[in-house]
This record gives structure tokens, sequence and C-alpha cells, in this order.
């Protein structure tokens, strides 16, 4: 028996959307071409594009398709720190890489404020205030993190931001098919999905521009997506975009409820067997389907090899390119503690998932610990 | 033993030797499980971690296998037991052997440790060496092939580290590996074999040492006339016996290095290969280790360097724990850092660390 238990990872393409999208692929044409073929591809490509605005409460206009989050990112942070002369911009030290790099990168020109994180793995909104200038123009803070699953105070800071004119990036990626992403709601200037994360294909995702606000594109050579990137759309993979954000959206309330359940299932299992762990976090302030565990008495380097080797799949950090595990930034920061972040593991959790999979997943972590310290 | 009830783990780097150890081992029905040990962190001009490639390699040999692989990270104990040890003892003017300590601390310490807790029995690894298990008796043999042994390497290594390890290619010449490597058709059967320090790899080794070291020149003195020949770059970069990247030849030479004043800076050297200067007839050494039981005195042959030929010599032990051996003819260029490796016949019997060569009774003093 194996167990995949890394979907903040990624997760599988939902069969039935593959198929459909399928089945459109006679539609191939190129939705730039002004003969019927292209207007054939076009009228698909912009209905896709009203589903998928319409899952996030915003127009068709505003949604720029990309290749995914990573690129997305980039986009909104290159392309909003680019239309300024000395810009002032605000993130955290808990952001996804691909927020994360590209700020560190832009703070060797540009001036750039990390807000830390707590314990609780939070950022706090009156650090926010306190770092907010005349010539903020950006702040970028994710709404769901992705290695503790923590929930980030968006509404609060959205009010802090409303007599500001920094715009508000928020990374969504996490938080789509899990809580409720409504653009207006959350008072987004920019969000961004991923297609892979909520059971659609790699390789497609978008960035919410909201309508009126300026960004210069990063990837030039033609006027798709209203001149923000260039570039021959992906109509299918569009498609299933469009359906796996309704399926994540219509479908939500079940499957966030099932992955709580296998979560609290997963701890209190844990509990039970005595299996010495603390949640990293809040337990309380999190996402449904992650949850980070420190195990004191392991490296997560060691238990991911040998929880792979009884097929129970996990990832802690993320991974360097030789597979070893670089300890997870996000614990550090919130403990600066490198060592807390050497030994802890997140186990993200979906839908598609049994009760017997959670005791599987106990039982081989407690063989696990019962051969280092058992009898 | 039965092999498809013995979990072995392969220390595997992504060369041709750990490959084809890891293709014999499952041919011969074990359960075999690849790991790649990264102990240095290093980037590239691509700013690319240079463990990717090899980590490839490991990955297409594994996969070619049809064994399970993984990675771990010994970056901090490498740094903390190899290579601090490789710095204090350059420091000290002394010439030090870091794969020693390598498989001493790293490969049959942190890797063995891992290993056993992920459930294997044994450890096996590409070296050049044979390990004879029987009932609880160990024994290590020299490799068969003379050129590649590596029993040098591995004299470190207690009975007990011994008692869980494999090396199936001891048994076999280095061209037979390659052969084999061929034969199924492995993809790293024509990778180069790595050369040097692995941390300094193809790197400028002095370039290297001074990124950690401060280089402190100082002058260069003929030990025999006395004679001022010009200026050396930092007593850390000679070994005892070094001819080339003196910067002095022509005249009187080729000369050599031997000697090291670290107090007043000044490195010895001597002219003519046989210099009397340059040999000694006995040594004492610390960090003792004996696999099996020996005498307190007795006779035996030593290297004192890797590749060089055995000399005879004979063992007395100290009461301090050092060892004091006495070589039948005088030696050439024996180092304080390097190791002392000892043998009956074919079985290795242990070594340490040479600390003070003599000469009868003389203490070859700059030697160190």
């Amino acid at each position: 028996m194996s167990v995949y238990v890394d979907y903040a990872s990624t997760t599988p393409f939902d069969k039935e959307i593959m198929e459909k999208v399928m089945a459109g692929a006679d539609v191939f044409g190129n939705p730039s071409s002004i003969h019927r073929v292209g207007k054939d591809a076009k009228a698909k490509l912009q209905a896709h594009r009203t589903r998928i605005a319409e899952s996030i409460n915003a127009k068709p206009k505003e949604i720029i398709i990309t290749s995914g989050a990573t690129e997305a990112n980039n986009l909104a942070i290159k392309g909003t720190a680019g239309r300024h002369e000395k810009p002032h911009m605000i993130t955290t030290d808990i952001e996804h890489a691909s927020v994360r790099t590209t700020y560190q990168d832009l703070s060797e020109q540009y001036d750039v404020t990390f807000l830390k994180a707590s314990e609780n793995g939070l950022i706090d909104v009156d650090d926010l205030k306190k770092s907010l200038q005349s010539n903020t123009v950006l702040v970028s803070i994710m709404l769901v993190n992705n290695e503790t699953g923590s929930i980030q105070p968006v509404y609060e800071i959205a009010k802090v931001l409303k007599d500001h004119q920094a715009l508000f990036h928020i990374d969504a990626v996490q938080a789509f098919g899990h809580m409720e992403v409504n653009v207006h709601a959350l008072g987004a200037d920019m969000l961004t999905l991923s297609g892979h994360k909520i059971y659609g294909p790699k390789g497609i995702g978008m960035l919410y521009l909201r309508e009126g606000t300026k960004l210069s594109a990063q990837i030039t050579g033609g006027s798709h997506e209203l001149s923000r990137r260039a570039g021959t759309e992906n109509t299918m993979w569009v498609e299933a975009l469009a359906l796996a954000m309704e399926k994540a959206d219509s479908k939500r309330a079940a499957r966030s409820l099932k992955e709580m359940q296998l979560k609290e299932r997963f701890l209190n299992e844990l509990t039970a067997e005595e299996i010495p762990f603390e949640v990293n976090g809040d337990v309380n302030r999190q996402a449904s389907h992650i949850v980070n565990l420190h195990f004191p008495w392991s490296e997560a380097e060691f238990l991911l090899t040998a929880l792979d080797m009884t097929g129970v799949y996990v990832s802690a950090g993320s991974a360097c390119n030789a597979g070893t595990v670089q300890p997870s930034h996000v614990i550090q920061a919130m403990y600066g503690d490198e060592e807390r972040a050497l030994k802890s593991i997140r186990f993200s959790f979906s839908h598609l998932m049994e009760e017997e999979d959670i005791l599987e997943i106990v039982s081989q972590l407690k063989a696990i610990y019962e051969r280092l310290y058992g009898n | 033993m039965d092999p498809s009830k013995t979990t072995v783990v392969v220390g595997m780097s992504g060369g041709v030797d750990s490959s084809v150890t890891a293709q014999l081992l499952k041919e011969q029905g074990y359960n075999v499980i690849g790991i790649f040990m990264k102990n240095w962190d290093d980037t590239d001009e691509f700013g690319v971690c240079t463990a990717t490639e090899d980590y490839e390699d490991v990955r297409l040999v594994a996969e070619q296998i049809g064994i399970p692989y993984y990675s771990v990270n010994f970056e901090r104990e490498y740094y903390d037991r190899v290579f601090k040890y490789f710095l204090e003892e350059y420091e000290k003017g002394r010439t030090p052997n870091p794969d020693v300590m390598c498989n001493k601390e790293i490969k049959f310490k942190a890797f063995l440790d891992h290993a056993m807790k992920l459930g294997a029995d044994y450890v096996a690894t590409g070296h050049y060496a044979r390990v004879e298990h029987d009932g609880d008796s160990v024994t290590m043999l020299r490799g068969v092939d003379n050129n590649k042994d590596q029993t040098y390497f591995l004299n470190q290594l207690s009975k007990d580290q011994l008692s869980k390890v494999m090396f199936p290619l001891g048994h076999m010449e280095k061209s037979e590996v390659r052969a084999l490597a061929h034969e199924y058709d492995l993809a790293t059967k024509d990778k180069k074999d790595s050369t040097g320090i692995c941390f300094i790899g193809e790197r400028d080794f002095k370039e290297f040492l001074s990124g950690y070291l401060p280089a402190n020149p100082g002058r260069m003195i003929n030990l025999d006339t006395g004679e001022d020949m010009g200026s050396h770059d930092g007593l850390m970069y000679y070994t005892i016996g070094q001819r080339q990247g003196l910067g002095i030849g022509g005249e009187g030479g080729p000369y050599f290095v031997a000697g090291k004043n670290l107090k007043e800076n000044e490195l010895y050297v001597v002219s003519q290969y046989e210099n009397e200067s340059l040999y000694s007839t006995r040594l004492t050494a610390s960090d003792v280790n004996f696999i099996n039981d020996v005498g307190d005195t007795f006779d035996c042959t030593a290297k004192f360097r890797y590749r060089q030929k055995d000399v005879p010599v004979t063992v007395h032990k100290n009461d301090d724990g050092t060892i004091e051996v006495v070589f039948d003819g005088p030696a050439r260029a024996v180092t304080p850092g390097q190791a002392v490796v000892l043998y009956d016949g074919d079985v290795c019997l242990g070594g340490a660390t040479i600390d003070t060569v003599y000469n009868e009774e003389k203490v070859l003093e700059y030697l160190g």
C-alpha cells in the first residue's frame, strides 16, 4: 500500500477534466488568426476566460493567462516595480520562492521590506502599517502559506491598504479550492492562481489584474492577454484551468470538510500512538489541507527517505538539485531555529484520501519511531 | 546470509565504481538501495550546485538497475569533522589526509548510521579493498588490484564498522569493473574517475586553501648551505619531498622540500633526490587503530603514503597509546599528518597518523 500525502506540491490531473479537454482538441486554431478557424478558437478561449473570471468574481478582461503561478507572481512584481522611479515594496519572509526570490533580486536595486512572521505563522498587520511609506507601490502577501497552511490576515491588510496608493498582490495558489477566493472581498489588485494545485494540469496559471491597473509586460512579442503577456494562448489548458477552477469551487465545502477530518484524524492518531510531534504555527488558523509537523526526534531528510521506502510520499522544505532537503525557510522565519526547520515535515491532504490512508501513514511513522527508539 | 532478506545500502557517488557495486549486489539478489552523499556545498560559474550532475548519474544508474535511490546531506558533519581538521593540520604545517578522515567520520560513521537507521543490514561502497566476515571475526585485505588498493584510506575503520561493510569490488581489477559497466551499459560506463580531494575538485589547490587560511610568505633556505633561495608563498602550500612549484631550478637543482620551520616561517630545501635530509629511519604516530588485536611488538610492512611500495618495519606499542614504527632501512619523505598503514601480507592491520619522524636518534624537527 502506498499513500501520497503531498497534495500541496501538486495534485493529479482530474481525468474527467482531461477527457473533456481532449474532446475539444479539434478546435486547434490560433485565437489571433482572423479567419474562421481562429475565430472558433478565440470564442472558446474567451468563454473559458469568462468562466475563470466568474470563479473569483472578476471580469474576463481582468484575467491574464500565464504558464503558471511562478510566472504570474514574477509578472505582478516586476511588472509593477519597473513602472516606478524609486519604489518601495513590502512582502513577507514566508512567501513562496517565486515571490520571495523575485523580491530578493529586486532588493539589490529597490527598497523592499520583508515583514516577519511570528511563531503562529502569521504576519502582524501593525507591522505592515508601520512599514508603509509614501512611495510604497506594492504589497505582496500570500493568502495561505504553502508550507504551514497558515491563513494570513489579508482582509485586515486590504482595509489598511484601502486608503493607500500601494497595490495589493495576493498569492492565492494554496487557498483556492479550500476557502473562498473572491477578489473584491479580498480587496486584491492582483491575485495569482495555479492549475496543478487544483487538479488541473501543470503549465497553466493566471494573474488577476484589477481593471484600470497598470502593469508592464515581462514577456513581449504580441498583443495577447491585452498586451500584458505575449505568446499564442494555450487554449486547451485554459479550458482545463477553467474547468478545474469551477469544479474546485463548486465542491469546495465538501472537499475542505473531508480534508479537515483527515487532518484531525491524523493528529489524533499520532497522539494516540504516542509519536512525539508539535504543530508548526497555530493549527486553528490554517487551511484545511495542510499541516506542518515538527518531529523533535528525527531529521526530515531521514524521515522522508524512511517513509518513501515504505510507500508514504511526503515532503519537507525544498529539494535541492542533488536530491537533499533544504530546511524550510518558512519554519526558520517563524521560529528563528534552523534545527526545528530541519526536523519538520509538511503533510498535505486531499479529498481523494481515505481514513485508511491516514492509518497507514501513522502506522509507518510509528514503525520508524519504534525502530529508532523502541525496545 | 539470505541475500533476498538482506538490505544493502550502497553509497553511490555517480561514478563507475559505485555504479558497478550496486549492479553486482542487485544481481546477487540483495535488496539494494542507493544513497548519494552530499558533503560539500559548491556552485559552478552558472550557479548550479556541482553535485547536481553526479546525482543525475546516480538517478540514471539506479533507474537502469531498478533500485530506489535517495540523497543525504552531510555538509555540516563533513565541515565539522573533516574540513576543520584539514585546515587545522595545515595550520600546524602538516599534510593531512582528508580522505582517511572522511571514511572514518562520514562514510563509515554518519552514513553508516543513517543506513542502519533506515533498516540496512550492510553498507557497500566501491572501494578497492576486501573485507571478510566469518562469524564474529572480520578482516580487511588489500584489493586484488594492486594499483587501485584503497586500504590506505580505510585504515582507521574499526572492526565494528567493518562488520557492517561490503566492498564487492575488492576482488576485481579496475579494468574488469570498467568492462562490466560496459557489459551492463551503465550510464556511467565511460565517466572519468574523479581525482584529487573531493571538495577541491579540479580547482587550483593553492587558490582554494588561500580562501580559508591566510598565506604567509617567507624565506626559502638551502638546508645544506644556508643559502637564501628566494621566497616561499606560505608554508602550508608545501609538503615534504615536493619538487614542483618551488620556483627554483637550473643551477644546482633540482630542489626538494626537506622541512618547514613554523616559528621562523622558513621553508627548507635541499638539492638532489637522494639527499640525506629527506630520509628517516623511524616515526611515532597517534590515532592508532588496530582492526584486530596485535602484540606489543611485531614485524610487518608499512606504507607512509598512498600507492607507495610497502617497506618492512617493526612496530612497538607505547604506554600512552601511540606507536613507534622502526623501518628496516631508511625511507624517503615520510611526512607528518599522513597515515602510516600496517600490513601482514595482504591483511591490513590498521594504521595511525604520523606525528614525529626521526633519522636514527635525531628528530627531523623541521618536518612539521
